[in-house]
């Protein structure tokens, strides 16, 4: 039982940080042009 | 749009482009690379999912320099107005984020709730109760507020919606809990009311992430016309003028190959223009002094000097988006299937909760327990699979469809496009691919090939251009010409060696043909419009499928016959933007649901008005906007297929709406009955939202 304690919080908390990054990806943009992501690996910034 | 903003002390402003011709990483780099040499930019970068490239620049920097410099790279590029590009999609962000809340809470809830259902007792269950409502009761405050929001708009206008009951239904289901909660209960329901709003949010994001696709690039409407025009001001001096800066009384001078971006009569020059964007004739007609040209018309062989008549909002571009504008309006009345099932759904609801709880009132259960069966039966009646039936299926299909080469651009378009029982086409760049082909290029003696090249290659008119294309192909040199001269109306003529030649009409008034002229030896030279792949079988199976065709064109009666040969099809021809819409208008009336399939700025009005209507991507802008579903290839299969696909999509949602109303047939007797636990109502609900994505999915090779 003691256990719940310490396991229901984390649970909430890693929950909880998992949305928080979904809000802060959403705000800024990283959704924005899953396209070009994935394209723009390929570009070789070395010129 | 150009925004001004204050960055690091300098001015900067920011224009957003549209550039349809990017596809690949190499495109990017081209782009964001040349870009960033060109003096005075300061940052560019491209979004690939839009084909929008958002440019930061000083001021001075004009936009005629950006898309020149985009040229000189290679790509097209439109400079986009309007504030509509700004807002798009906040909608689904909002709807997103909902999703993702509920989807955290209706998960920990669930977790606690799992714990209760095998066995939790005493105060360790009304402990975890209490954290569920502390996770529960923020959740329903933030991801049902799309839900309130438009139930208490219903209710303002004295009108019920869906999203009546389900607000009441989640509001009492988490009030009720709450007090049971406080209470040292048996039965909280938090998890049902998070997972409800979960499930339904998740459909109202498909079905919001399908409408931003079809709003993509609507602000660019009027960039077929010219964004500007050379005007000559009465020093002398020339200076170039955006198009809605442009006034009546300004001079413009119009080069050769260039659109005209204003209405006026022609004050100097002579040459021939292009109308074939305002009333899709293929024939260029000649202009000389005192001429009346418009908007959209390309000039093809000489500089003009034109005086403006009507610019912006009084050209007859801007008069056919106007007649675009008016013909929509009808078709935003369309009643999607969704709405129509909720119109019968939602008081049904509202009657079996109001009887539930009077009925057990009635037999003196106490209002605690009338309470909770009713809310017990808002929470299983409410649609969650019904939710889910509509975009579920609309989005696999449309996926399936977008893999096959064709794009989906508005949610009810697969259901529209379900019911069309006729089909109009438009001829030119529709049925035909829109470019003249050279046919018999043999009659011309081998020798005299290259003299043919130097005569078409000097000369912007669409035959002369089918000729170069055709010579070109065969690798063919060109012949040193004196004195060429372009004659509008006529053709070209010029001197080869002391004989005098010419490319240009001859006695045939055919509008595809043209006489080469070498000294005294001559050759017609003919050509024909070739028609899309496909073309008859498509028809054919458009017939089969319930769906006559007919072609509506704005070009001549010959010319039309001589395309359409052999597809025993029948025609109107000549026909204006507005007969076409007349068309379209009186098939409807008659009770018909048009598939209207055009391409150009003259179908604009029709494609608008259609029941339903479908662009080839080589489509203008104009047409393409205006169009529901564009499709990529050269063939005009995808029209069939289309349709095929979208008739599918139907019945799955049929199938969908079935199950819905099944599981609800056995769900609402038990929770009538009072014996939906939390644990059962969970259960339901997640099953058939389960079946229904699953039946969806059976819709990925609808296209196929």
């Amino acid at each position: 039982m003691s256990g719940l304690v310490l396991l229901i919080p984390l649970a909430l908390f890693l929950g909880l940080s998992g949305l928080a990054a979904f809000f802060w990806a959403m705000r800024d943009g990283q959704f924005d042009d899953m396209d070009g992501a994935a394209m723009r690996i390929l570009i070789d910034e070395e010129k | 749009m150009t925004v001004h903003t204050a960055l690091r002390g300098a001015p900067v402003e920011r224009t957003l482009l549209a550039v349809p011709g990017a596809h690949c990483a190499g495109c990017i780099r081209k782009v964001e690379d040349g870009l960033a040499k060109v003096p005075g930019v300061i940052a560019a970068r491209l979004n690939m999912t839009t084909k929008q490239l958002s440019v930061e620049h000083e001021p001075t920097l004009r936009l005629p320099d950006i898309t020149a410099a985009l040229a000189r790279i290679g790509f097209e590029a439109q400079v986009l107005t309007g504030e509509a590009a700004k807002s798009q999609g906040r909608d689904t962000r909002d709807l997103l984020r909902c999703t993702a809340v509920a989807g955290f809470a209706s998960m920990n809830v669930m977790l606690l709730s799992v714990s209760v259902w095998s066995g939790a007792e005493g105060a360790t269950r009304d402990f975890f109760h209490l954290l569920s409502g502390a996770i529960a009761i923020p959740t329903v405050a933030y991801s049902g507020r799309p839900f309130f929001r438009s139930a208490f708009a219903a209710l303002k206008s004295g009108r019920t919606n869906m999203d009546v009951p389900i607000s009441i239904g989640v509001l009492l289901v988490t009030a009720l809990s709450l007090f049971e909660a406080l209470t040292g209960g048996a039965h909280a329901y938090f998890d049902g009311a998070v997972m409800l709003l979960f499930f339904l949010l998740t459909g109202r994001a498909l079905d919001s992430v399908m409408r931003d696709r079809a709003r993509d690039g609507v602000s660019a409407l009027i960039k077929q016309a010219a964004p500007g025009a050379m005007l000559v001001r009465p020093g002398g001096a020339t200076e170039w003028v955006a198009a809605d800066r442009l006034q009546p009384g300004d001079r413009m001078i119009v080069a050769a190959g260039e659109r005209l971006a204003a209405d006026g009569i022609v004050e100097r020059g002579t040459s021939g223009v292009d109308r074939s964007l305002l009333t899709g004739e293929s024939d260029p007609v000649a202009v000389g002094l005192g001429d009346e040209v418009h908007a959209g018309m390309l000039n093809l062989s000489a500089v003009l000097t034109v005086r403006v008549t009507a610019a912006g909002a009084d050209t007859s571009v801007a008069e056919i988006a106007r007649l675009m504008d008016d013909a929509a309006q009808g078709r935003s009345r369309y009643v999607r299937i969704a709405d129509r099932a909720a119109r019968l759904y939602a008081p049904a609801v509202h009657a079996l909760a109001a009887s539930s709880f009077l009925l057990w009132l009635a037999l003196g259960a106490g209002w605690h327990q009338s309470l909770l069966i009713a809310a017990a039966v808002l929470i299983i009646t409410c649609p969650c699979a019904l939710g889910l039936a509509v975009p579920a299926a609309q989005i696999v299909a449309a996926g399936s469809l977008m893999r096959a080469g064709v794009l989906i651009k508005d949610g009810s378009a697969l259901e529209r496009l379900a019911e069309a029982d006729w089909a109009l086409f438009d001829k030119t760049g529709t049925l035909t691919l829109g470019r003249p082909e050279l046919v018999n290029l043999e009659e011309v003696p081998e020798q005299d090939w290259p003299l043919l090249l130097a005569l078409s290659s000097a000369s912007r008119h669409p035959l002369s251009q089918a000729i170069t294309r055709a010579l070109v192909g065969r690798n063919v040199p060109s012949a040193l010409l004196d004195d060429v001269a372009e004659e509008p109306g006529f053709g070209v003529r010029a001197m080869s060696n002391g004989v005098p030649v010419s490319l240009g009409r001859g006695r045939a008034v055919d509008a595809l043909s043209t006489t080469f002229t070498n000294g005294d030896r001559k050759a017609g030279l003919r050509f024909h419009d070739r028609l899309r792949a496909d073309c008859a079988s498509t028809i054919e199976r458009l017939a089969q499928l319930g769906l006559p065709a007919t072609v509506a064109s704005g070009d001549n009666s010959r010319s039309v016959a001589a395309a359409l040969n052999g597809l025993g099809l029948t025609a109107q021809t000549s026909m204006s933007p507005q007969d076409k819409l007349d068309a379209v208008a009186r098939l409807q009336r008659a009770g018909r649901k048009v598939l209207m399939v055009g391409d150009g700025l003259n179908d604009g009005p029709a494609l608008a008005a259609g029941h339903v209507s479908m662009a080839p991507a080589s489509a203008s802008d104009v047409g393409q906007n205006a169009a529901d579903v564009v499709f990529l290839a050269d063939s005009l299969a995808p029209v069939a297929k289309a349709v095929v696909a979208a008739r599918r999509t139907m019945r799955i949602v049929r199938q969908n709406f079935a199950i819905a109303i099944g599981y609800n047939a056995i769900a609402v007797p038990l929770a009538f009955a009072g014996m939906v636990t939390p644990l059962v109502a969970a259960l339901a609900m997640s099953g058939s939202s389960i079946i229904v994505v699953a039946n969806a999915l059976r819709l990925r090779g609808a296209a196929r």
